[in-house]
């Protein structure tokens, strides 16, 4: 059974820096949804996942999961990484197997493993030492590894912004099919606009300085998505103008005055907001 | 160590039939030039022994060539008068070593871990690391009630800062994010230990117990010319005095050979304790 989260205003300071990280963020979770957090580089929002994580606790307010308070990390939620963040010591199998072995679930432990490696197909890999895996696939081990403890929530923080295009698509999917199986809350930062509409039923769009929940956009669309279909362009245009929204006032004046307020303008905008953030401008170009 | 850090593939048996001619091949390639450099440091040692025996001042010490020491290394090996020694050594080596890595590696995980430890470390551990290990000898005889004793303490404080640092190395490399994930599916302190930390640093402390080994084994000679009735040092001592120099240079290689396959051992532990993906 997924986890039911409620966010109840978390306001987050991190030592040192004047402005809040993060004000205000007030955001309830049914069990089971899927929910996508988008925003520009130091919005918060991978600060946020953390604090649902248990890695990091608000300086004000509150993170409930099935109405108890977070303060620290729990295998029943997960997170993944934008790095797959194997251990390379270790083959396939144990470092699947590691979240059962620090809870001392080790009876049918390899049966259990077994199945879920067949389920993120990697069967035949199983032996094998994790360093001779492709970025795909070591990030399926991950996924496999998330999973092992039967955890309500998966959070997963860019978990894919460094694979491929194909790869990406796939395990996307592969996320997507896992969790509706299984009943499992995710909540997952992205920079990629289609990578939300692809996998979320909810959109939360986040401004930065301070970080706050913008805007909320349901995605009603089946599984899996036609990501060429009408309806899913047109939320993506949607989200784009929220996205476009939430972006620095010179920039939209920009906007305004372009007679197509698209493609071209919001990647050249976004690159010149957050130099520093090449995935952040590659998902807006390729919207 | 754990198994997780070996990568040591067993061939399939029938890969050894028809490749054992082209193996053997390969063994002699590896071997050629450490087969070469051994020739050329048993020419240099018949040479100088040549030198010594021809020049007037020096034929008391002629049996330092290569023919009187091999004869009195293997009267030494067969008569087994050379096992007596050898244990002595390496009983004080292995607990000087002991010492230092019991104390050594927890250290150097702290010190690694903490920024604050390290810090407040650095210029007290580096003076004390620079001074020469004999230098304790007076004051190790003061404190410790029997020779022995003493120079297990010279080892361990020689061996010790190696692998300190080494540890403390490897502790700073951990990827923070192994650390992470850990936590977040459920390690206790034991387990980020046992599964995480160990393993990762294994190959740093095996490096750090390699120069250790090497320190350790040089401040043994030394250590053992004092006090002591026994051990290689002693039995270096002992022949200079009885002006046997065949027995003290067969000594002398006894203890080269030692060293070597220590250090030979600590290679191979390094090796099999890297996790790094083997071509």
């Amino acid at each position: 059974m997924g986890a039911a989260i409620s966010i109840d205003y978390i306001t987050h300071h991190y030592p040192k820096q004047k402005d809040p990280t993060l004000k205000d963020i007030e955001l309830t979770v049914r069990p089971g949804e899927t929910i996508a957090l988008i925003g520009q580089s130091g919005c918060g929002k991978s600060t946020l996942l953390h604090m649902l994580a248990g890695l990091l606790i608000p300086s004000e307010g509150a993170v409930r999961i099935n109405g108890h308070q977070v303060i620290k990390p729990s295998p029943r939620w997960n997170m993944m990484f934008q790095k797959p963040s194997l251990y390379p010591w270790m083959t396939v199998r144990r470092n699947t197997s590691l979240g059962l072995i620090f809870q001392g679930r080790r009876d049918g432990m390899n049966k259990r493993v077994d199945a879920l490696l067949e389920t993120v197909g990697l069967a035949d890999k199983a032996e094998v030492n994790v360093q001779s895996l492709s970025g795909g696939q070591q990030q399926r081990v991950a996924l496999a590894r998330s999973l092992a403890t039967d955890p309500e929530l998966l959070l997963l923080d860019e978990p894919f912004s460094a694979l491929d295009a194909f790869t990406k698509v796939e395990l996307q999917e592969e996320v997507s099919r896992l969790s509706q199986e299984r009943g499992i809350t995710v909540v997952f930062v992205t920079h990629d606009i289609e990578e939300a509409i692809a996998m979320a039923d909810r959109v939360v769009v986040m401004g930065s300085n301070p970080g706050t929940l913008k805007h909320e956009l349901t995605v009603e669309l089946p599984h899996p998505r036609d990501r060429a279909g009408a309806r899913f362009n047109e939320l993506k245009a949607e989200l784009m103008e929220f996205f476009g929204a939430t972006r620095h006032p010179a920039a939209r004046r920009e906007d305004t005055d372009a007679t197509a307020p698209d493609a071209p303008e919001e990647g050249s905008a976004a690159a010149e907001s957050e130099p520093d953030s090449e995935s952040g401008r590659r998902a807006i170009r390729a919207a | 160590m754990n198994r997780d850090v070996t990568f040591d593939m067993p061939a399939t048996p029938g890969e050894w039939g028809w490749a054992s001619l082209r193996s053997l091949n390969h063994l002699r390639r590896a071997l050629q030039y450490p087969v070469l450099g051994i020739a050329g440091l048993l020419a240099l040692w018949w040479w100088g022994g040549w030198v010594i025996a021809n020049n007037p001042d020096t034929m008391a010490f002629a049996s330092f060539a290569p023919g009187p020491t091999l004869a009195a290394f293997w009267d030494l090996v067969s008569s087994g008068q050379v096992w007596s020694p050898i244990e002595s050594s390496l009983h004080r080596v292995g607990f000087g070593l002991l010492y230092a890595i019991l104390i050594g590696v927890p250290l150097g995980v702290m010190i690694g871990y903490f920024n604050v430890l390290r810090e407040t470390t650095h210029v007290p551990f580096q003076f004390l690391r620079m001074i020469s290990p004999l230098a304790w000898m007076p004051i190790a005889v003061l404190a410790f009630a029997t020779w022995d004793a003493a120079i297990i303490f010279l080892i361990a404080i020689a061996a010790v800062w190696p692998i300190t640092y080494a540890t403390a190395h490897g502790v700073q490399r951990i990827d923070p994010m192994w650390l992470k994930v850990g936590s977040n599916l459920g390690a206790n302190p034991y387990h980020t230990l046992r599964y995480i930390v160990m393993p990762a640093i294994a190959q740093d402390v095996f490096a750090g117990i390699r120069l250790a080994v090497g320190v350790a084994w040089i401040v043994l000679v030394p250590a053992e010319y004092l006090g002591v009735t026994s051990g290689l040092g002693y039995a270096i001592n002992d022949a200079r005095d009885t002006l046997e120099y065949d027995k003290l240079a067969a000594f002398v290689l006894v203890i080269g050979l030692i060293g070597y396959m220590l250090d030979a051992i600590c290679v191979r532990l390094i090796r099999r304790s890297s996790y790094h993906a083997q071509g």
